[in-house]
């Protein structure tokens, strides 16, 4: 009984021990917040990914894909059919896209993905990425008439984006209005428009052409619905057609060119202020330049009219990701069967069943299709890198955090020895009671566990109070230095998002409560070792 | 005169040395002493001259190099540690010159402090309140009714001495073993003491070994042995 009254008596009554205390409280108090940080990062990372691609994606080694998707899908209905909830197919393949901004022509690297609008937004979340509602409702390449998201709906308070207001057929016909009324205003001043081949080359028309005769390629006018219509303010268009379809001329206010949505992050940046300002609109109108599908590919390059922009908020795909209607790049590559009708395609992207294990319904495919053909992967295993990357962030600063603590033990070791040298006489007399060694020691052991327990306890309780208040902390950090501590430009997001979780919590303070122990240890066994009359002469 | 009970305290040729610098020093070169129940011993000898290591042998607070240590006709030097400690808590109680109270325990926690070390938590539960009882009228004895919740920092030399004494007989141990319990007191309060002694020894029949320099203050005492380097000389 006297372990137990003298360790409530003492962690009453020597205040300066909780000094030692306070570094496994800060230590306890960030491990928590930082971990729930990373697990909210984590987390949220991990569900952008998987809504991006879809659970599980079956493709071909070969680079020119596979035919007749049709007849895949139904095989792997009858291999994995009761799980497979939705399936998709779908065409990539690098390409340009090149746009006009200010009248200068500017060329991004992008992958141009054909995707199936009735089919594709079921395996994954794609259509709560776009930005007009009824694309978010059922994807349609068609240009829409106004009624574009002037902020970004997936953020509460998002940014604004105004220049969308009007984007789609107001935006293309104004714009169209505007390029005859400045032709207009050209030839009523005697200058003419649009020369053929006359005129200043720019260094970036050198540059295109360079690609294209590298390449050996043609620039090929192939849509249905135009001839290529006259760039708005340069003189020199060097992707002006060959020559247009006979008897149909193309009315941009009223027609368009193959809807093209691509990544937002690709025509467009935030500000200063926090609104997004875009260099290209729904209804402009792009090139993209890509690869055929003969041996070997040429380069061939197309008209598209913009009708969405797709924001996933990971940059990665959105400064990379462009999508055009499936059977129009399928014509344009040259991957359908000419005598059949039959397409090829890259990749089949299939959604699984809620409940369904995706490595399992993987390996099962993986039996039925032969695997030097085929190469299925589950959306973790196409990430695995990224996924892995962060698992290991989190390790190492789990470790570095623990340092903290350890070092707090230190403190607790040092603080102990010196009590147990002021307490030298008590001990002594404890011994002259018939305290035995063993007691001695647990006094010292069962104090070091409710140091430790105290220290921890506090650590809980700050660490919980900071991460449910994170968002309000760090307004408070910034408002004292001055300085934006999150950027939502970077981050994408603009509420820090946390996730605790109980386990990793409870691993926490034993790890604290233990390391508190640990360093009572050694002073503990020299109290146990004092000499009773020795020990009574002290002080 | 041959005595049948045993003695409650007795000692047959204790040795005890001291290993410093190059030699050993020997303070205790064969002490016989025995004290009968309810005997008052006083054991006088300058400064030096083992006295206080003969109490610490007898008390079990340290081990004889040579000899016997007994309790009740038993020997009690070469029990193993836990029985000794037992012994120490139960049957024998000590006095020390600067009283030794724990500074964080008012007066009637010290008292209690041999049965916190007794007695394990849960059995404490059953024993708190008659232990407390106990407690209380001991120091009320010794006139400490007005000073229980005190700490000893609140507490005077002879007061504190006292709760001291009110501990040592917490147990109700067989003897009594007091190491210059009057040392840092004045003449008035170190009589006070004395006659509390007297008391306990008169009254409760209680064996009482006491070690002072002062003859005056052995003089109390029923028999006083005297100390000369490390020998006893009977007076």
């Amino acid at each position: 009984m006297y372990v137990l009254f003298l360790c409530c008596r003492y962690l009453r009554t020597r205040f300066i021990a909780l000094a030692s205390v306070v570094s496994v409280t800060l230590g306890v108090a960030t491990m928590i917040v930082v971990n729930a940080v990373m697990a909210g990062f984590a987390h949220e990372m991990q569900t952008r990914i998987h809504g991006i691609l879809s659970d599980l994606v079956f493709e071909s080694h070969s680079l020119s894909g596979f035919q007749d998707p049709q007849w895949h899908m139904e095989e792997l209905r009858r291999a994995a059919g009761d799980e497979i909830a939705g399936m998709t197919p779908t065409v990539a393949v690098p390409a340009m896209l090149n746009f006009q901004v200010r009248g200068q022509w500017v060329t991004r690297q992008v992958m141009l993905i054909g995707i199936d609008e009735q089919t594709h937004a079921a395996v994954s979340d794609f259509s709560r990425y776009l930005q007009h509602p009824d694309n978010r409702r059922q994807l349609s390449f068609a240009l829409r008439d106004g009624g574009y998201d002037t902020v970004d709906h997936q953020t509460e308070g998002g940014s604004g984006r105004p220049a969308l207001e009007g984007a789609g057929w107001p935006h293309r016909r104004m714009r169209v209005a505007r390029e005859r009324a400045w032709r207009e205003k050209q030839s009523a001043a005697g200058i003419s428009a649009a020369p053929a081949g006359d005129g200043p080359v720019r260094p970036i028309d050198r540059q295109v052409d360079a690609v294209l005769a590298a390449t050996g390629g043609e620039v090929v006018q192939a849509t249905v619905t135009s001839p290529v219509p006259e760039a708005s303010a340069a003189p020199v268009d060097p992707f002006r057609a060959a020559a247009p379809d006979e008897g149909h001329v193309f009315d941009p206010a009223n027609e368009q060119s193959i809807g093209v949505v691509p990544g937002i992050g690709l025509a467009s940046f935030r500000d200063s202020t926090g609104t997004d300002r875009f260099l290209i609109l729904p209804g402009d109108d792009v090139k993209i330049t890509f690869p055929t599908a003969g041996t070997p590919p040429k380069a061939v390059t197309d008209t598209f009219t913009v009708v969405d922009f797709y924001e996933s908020k990971m940059s990665e795909y959105d400064s990379n990701f462009v999508f055009v209607p499936i059977a129009d790049l399928e014509r344009l590559r040259g991957m359908v069967d000419p005598q059949t009708g039959i397409p090829s395609v890259n990749s089949i992207q299939i959604r699984l069943a809620p409940g369904a294990d995706l490595e399992d319904v993987r390996d099962r495919l993986r039996r039925a299709f032969p695997a030097d053909v085929y190469s299925i992967s589950t959306w973790k295993d196409k990430q695995g890198p990224l996924l892995a990357a962060v698992d290991m962030e989190m390790a190492v600063l789990n470790i570095l955090l623990f340092m903290i603590v350890a070092v707090a033990g230190f403190g607790i070791l040092a603080i102990f020895f010196m009590i147990v040298v002021e307490k030298t006489r008590d001990i002594g007399i404890l011994k002259s009671l018939g305290a035995g060694a063993g007691g001695v020691a647990a006094v010292f052991l069962g104090y070091g566990l409710f140091l430790g327990l105290v220290g921890a306890g506090a650590g809980l309780a700050l660490g919980l109070a900071i991460t449910w208040n994170i968002n309000r902390v760090r307004e408070v950090v910034e408002w004292i230095t001055g300085q934006r501590v999150f950027d939502p430009s970077i981050y994408y997001f603009f509420r820090i998002p946390t996730i605790v979780d109980p386990w990793t919590v409870a691993w926490i303070i034993a790890g604290a409560v233990g390391i508190a122990v640990a360093a009572s240890v050694l002073p503990a066994l020299r109290a146990a070792r004092l000499h009773p009359v020795e020990a009574l002469r002290h002080d | 005169m041959i005595d049948a009970a045993p003695a409650a305290i007795a000692v047959e040729g204790l040795v005890k040395r001291y290993r410093s610098g190059g030699g050993t020093l020997d303070v205790l070169r064969g002490i016989d002493l025995a004290v009968a129940p309810g005997d008052f011993v006083a054991i006088v000898g300058s400064s030096g001259s083992g006295k206080s290591t003969l109490l610490h042998l007898m008390g079990l607070l340290d081990a004889p190099d040579g000899g016997t240590v007994l309790l009740d006709g038993v020997r009690a030097d070469d029990q193993p540690t836990g029985r000794r400690d037992r012994l120490r808590n139960t049957a024998i109680g000590m006095v020390f010159q600067s009283y030794h109270l724990l500074p964080e325990l008012d007066a009637v926690e010290n008292v209690l402090a041999p049965l916190l070390v007794r007695h394990g938590p849960l059995a404490w539960l059953s024993r708190r309140q008659a232990a407390r009882r106990d407690a209380e009228a001991l120091l009320g004895r010794f006139g400490l009714a007005g000073r229980l919740h005190h700490k000893p920092r609140q507490l005077s030399g002879g007061e504190m001495q006292r709760v001291a004494i009110a501990r040592a007989l917490v147990t109700r141990p067989g003897v009594l073993l007091a190491d210059e319990p009057t040392g840092n007191l004045d003449a008035d309060s170190g009589a006070g003491i004395l006659d509390a002694l007297v008391e306990l020894n008169r009254a409760d029949g209680l064996s009482i070994v006491l070690v002072t320099h002062d003859p005056a203050i052995a003089a109390r005492a029923d028999r006083v042995v005297r100390l000369v380097a490390g020998r006893v000389e009977d007076a």
